[in-house]
């Protein structure tokens, strides 16, 4: 037992000295040689794929701590997965400290980059995209980090993608920054997460900026501590083109900012314009459902200091434009739907409002209860300023050595 | 006539052999080496380089309901080093002792109406416990069955045969890259094995047919696996018969719809869709011990699934299989629609009716 520990020691030692740098090139057969090179890897070492485009007929998988993943630039190194015939994602990383960085991946069948259940994942200076456009056919995620700790997405480009372009679900201490998503359904959604600052971004084209969603029932919920700050938000115009039964399908055409449940989110400094629907949007999650320990209602929110133009002038959502009308003809910089009771079982649960939105008007719908449309009573506001103090998050931060990796 | 003579001539021949130099026993060394050996025959865990006999101490099984894998026959041993012991568990996969191996080949007879005739190899993979956890191998065989070569990487192949319907069929049969492998075999992101549960292996099994490739050099006919392996000293811990849990087998007519689809899901999906598998995050467990309403599927939103949803807004609506997820993604073979998204090509037909059948018969 001692000799193996030492010889193991020695070996571990020994591969960190000499991290080795495999190479690949595009030709002959990409799906043989890249999976090989992903398997072959030891902790350290770096898997350089070559500019031009790699053609694949299956997914990838990552399965080694420790190995960066790198092109020649996300223009230079392609990632084609067009002829992809099974697996449901272009490459997956099932392994902890991976750094994915300079390459594109494009076309795959379902979701482009994830990573599940693993520990420090950096995204850096990558794009994926479905080439044909906004289509319901494209798959569901651009940059999808799953149910993982310390995630990092820098310098990420995303467009197509029939769900949310940067994905980051029930992940705990999440950075997203520098990063562009466009012609998605969602640009950046924050969804079942503790912790994540998501700043100098741009969110442009897609049918709803940047959303931060909590779902019931999920293994990570009570989705709180999230800080959305300095991105450009405009221009979210594309047709909502999310399959139906997708919670996406429900985010209106021309929303900027959406909170749906969620405990403690911060929205500020931003520049949030040209969003037809409304610059920002707090909503109860809206759908039934069985998860006793589930609050469906967005709390603590604070709404401050955005930069705020020209938005909510054709609300894409039914009976938006008699409500307009109704207030005086454009939706007021914030929506929110006033619900403060919800379901808990068989118990009624009602919370005080506590909201600091002050980049008013502010619309409160003041539903009896989530979705419950045909009690609106719709009333608008200055500002909304109910309850105590909303003490902001501290900034996120990164293990050293990944932090080091961001821009 | 003269192919019986010629095939008996070579029974013969090979008695012979084996009379005149005693087998080589399973090389359990080689098992637990750090570099796996290039071909199969290295481990001389079959007599025979074609892998149809298997050494002495190389033990058959078969599951109540297995994995579906684009109809192909799977021919599953179990080797257990001399000197150890499989321990029992009520629950979950058993106790296996470091060096055990699984072993499983995936084959396909030329024609499903004459399943025990003109049966091809198509790859043998190996689940092997080493000291530090499960590993996995996977052996692709030639075209001449006579070699089958490590495979990491994964590969496609077109395979043909004529199926149960009497039609011709092809699959585009892929064989999984190691952390493929660990995809489906995954449990708290650790490689496990997934069939040999109690449960799964409780039931009979004919020793001595020959069809399996089977060895029933003691002379024992049909048993029950568990009490055979316990007799052969494989398996202790084991309780009186009565007390061994039973999955159901999902193609057995005699039991009810509800328990053979469960049985089915819980084999086909449930390696994913449980708390601790690489589906946790969907919320959606399939695996037999789950019984919350909500987490089976009923009437539960989808969460991750894209265009999976095919439009259709729950896993499960009681009594309409058409507004169901669930059975909407197991008759699609569309890669990013369909499920399970590794291992099958074509669609399971009876699996679909199976499932249909089970959300039809829930109560509305």
């Amino acid at each position: 037992m001692r000799k193996l520990f030492v010889a193991v020691s020695l070996w571990a030692i020994a591969g960190a000295a000499n991290a080795a740098v495999i190479r690949v090139a595009p030709d002959g057969d990409a799906q043989e040689k890249v999976q090989t090179a992903l398997l072959d890897a030891k902790p350290g070492d770096v898997v350089e794929l070559a500019a031009g485009k790699f053609v694949f007929t299956d997914g990838l998988s990552l399965d080694i701590d420790n190995v960066t993943v790198r092109g020649a630039g996300p223009d230079k190194t392609i990632l084609s997965f067009a002829g992809q015939k099974g697996a449901g994602e272009g490459l997956l990383i099932t392994s902890d400290k991976v750094t994915v960085r300079d390459l594109a991946v494009e076309d795959s069948k379902g979701d482009g980059l994830k990573a599940k259940g693993v520990d420090q994942i950096s995204f850096l200076n990558v794009r994926v995209e479905w080439t044909g456009g906004p289509k319901e056919s494209n798959g569901a995620y651009g940059v999808y980090p799953v149910s993982s700790t310390n995630v990092l997405v820098d310098r990420a480009v995303v467009r197509g993608a029939s769900d949310a372009g940067i994905y980051v679900g029930q992940s705990k201490n999440i950075i997203v920054k520098n990063s562009t998503a466009e012609f998605n359904v969602a640009g950046i959604e924050i969804e079942n997460c503790w912790n994540a600052d998501v700043f100098d971004n741009l969110a442009t084209r897609n049918a709803g900026g940047i959303l931060v969603f909590d779902m019931p029932s999920l293994p990570q919920k009570d989705g709180h501590s999230v800080r959305v700050f300095r991105n450009k938000v405009v221009n979210n115009d594309v047709a909502n083109f999310a399959p139906q039964g997708n919670i996406v399908a429900s985010v209106p055409t021309g929303t900027g900012v959406m909170v749906m449940a969620n405990r403690n989110v911060h929205v500020f400094d931003n520049e949030i314009d040209e969003n037809q629907t409304a610059a920002v949007m707090l909503v109860a999650f809206q759908k039934e459902y069985d998860d006793a320990d589930y609050n469906p209602l967005p709390r603590e929110v604070v709404v401050r200091d955005n930069k705020i133009g020209r938005n909510g002038f054709a609300p894409k959502f039914p009976g938006g434009a008699e409500l307009a009308q109704a207030v005086g003809g454009v939706i007021p910089p914030i929506l929110w739907d006033g619900v403060t009771s919800y379901a808990k079982g068989a118990q009624k649960v009602s919370i005080p409002a506590n909201m600091r939105l002050t980049d008013g008007p502010v619309l409160n719908l003041n539903l009896a209860a989530p979705a419950a449309m045909d009690t609106a009573k719709p009333g608008v506001e200055p500002t909304i300023q109910a309850g105590g103090a909303i003490a902001e998050p501290a900034a996120v931060i990164l293990p050293a050595e990944q932090a080091k990796l961001a821009l | 006539m003269r192919p019986l003579r010629a095939l008996a001539i070579a029974a013969v021949g090979l008695l012979a052999l084996t009379a005149a130099s005693p087998p080589a026993p399973v090389a359990a060394d080689l098992l637990l080496a750090e570099t796996p050996a290039q071909t199969l025959d290295a481990y001389g865990l079959f007599l025979d380089a074609g892998a149809r006999r298997p050494t002495a101490g190389v033990v058959p099984y078969d599951l109540n309901t297995p994995l579906f894998s684009d109809y192909a026959e799977k021919f599953r041993y179990v080797f257990v080093p001399t000197g150890k012991t499989v321990r029992y568990a009520a629950e979950g996969v058993l106790d296996f002792p470091v060096g055990a191996t699984l072993i499983k080949t995936f084959a396909y007879p030329a024609d499903f109406r004459r399943p025990n005739e003109k049966i091809r190899f198509v790859e043998t993979r190996l689940l092997i416990r080493k000291t530090d956890g499960w590993v996995a191998q996977t052996y692709v065989w030639n075209a001449e069955q006579t070699k089958a070569t490590l495979k990491r990487a994964g590969a496609r192949m077109d395979v043909s045969f004529i199926d149960a319907h009497g039609e011709a069929q092809t699959v585009d049969y892929a064989v999984p890259n190691t952390n493929q492998c660990k995809e489906c075999h995954s449990s708290d992101n650790r490689l496990a094995p997934i069939g040999p549960k109690a449960r799964n292996l409780n039931r009979e099994f004919d020793y001595k047919s020959g069809d399996y490739f089977g060895d029933n050099r003691d002379g024992e006919d049909k048993a029950n696996q568990i009490v055979r392996w316990t007799r052969l000293g494989l398996l202790e811990g084991a309780p009186a018969r009565a007390v061994i849990p039973a999955t159901a087998r999902w193609d057995d007519p005699k039991e009810p719809v509800e328990a053979r689809a469960r049985a089915y899901l819980d084999a086909n999906c449930a390696h994913c869709h449980n708390p601790r598998g690489m589906a946790s995050n969907s919320g959606l467990f399939l695996n037999l011990e789950e019984q919350r309403a909500n987490h089976l599927g009923i009437g539960k939103n989808p969460v991750a699934a894209g265009r999976g949803a095919g439009g259709l807004a729950v896993s499960i609506r009681p009594g309409d299989p058409d507004a169901s997820i669930l059975a909407y993604r197991m008759a699609s073979k569309e890669p990013g629609v369909m499920m399970p998204e590794l291992g099958r090509s074509v669609i399971h037909r009876e699996g679909v009716e199976l499932v249909r059948a089970y959300i039809a018969g829930m109560k509305r």
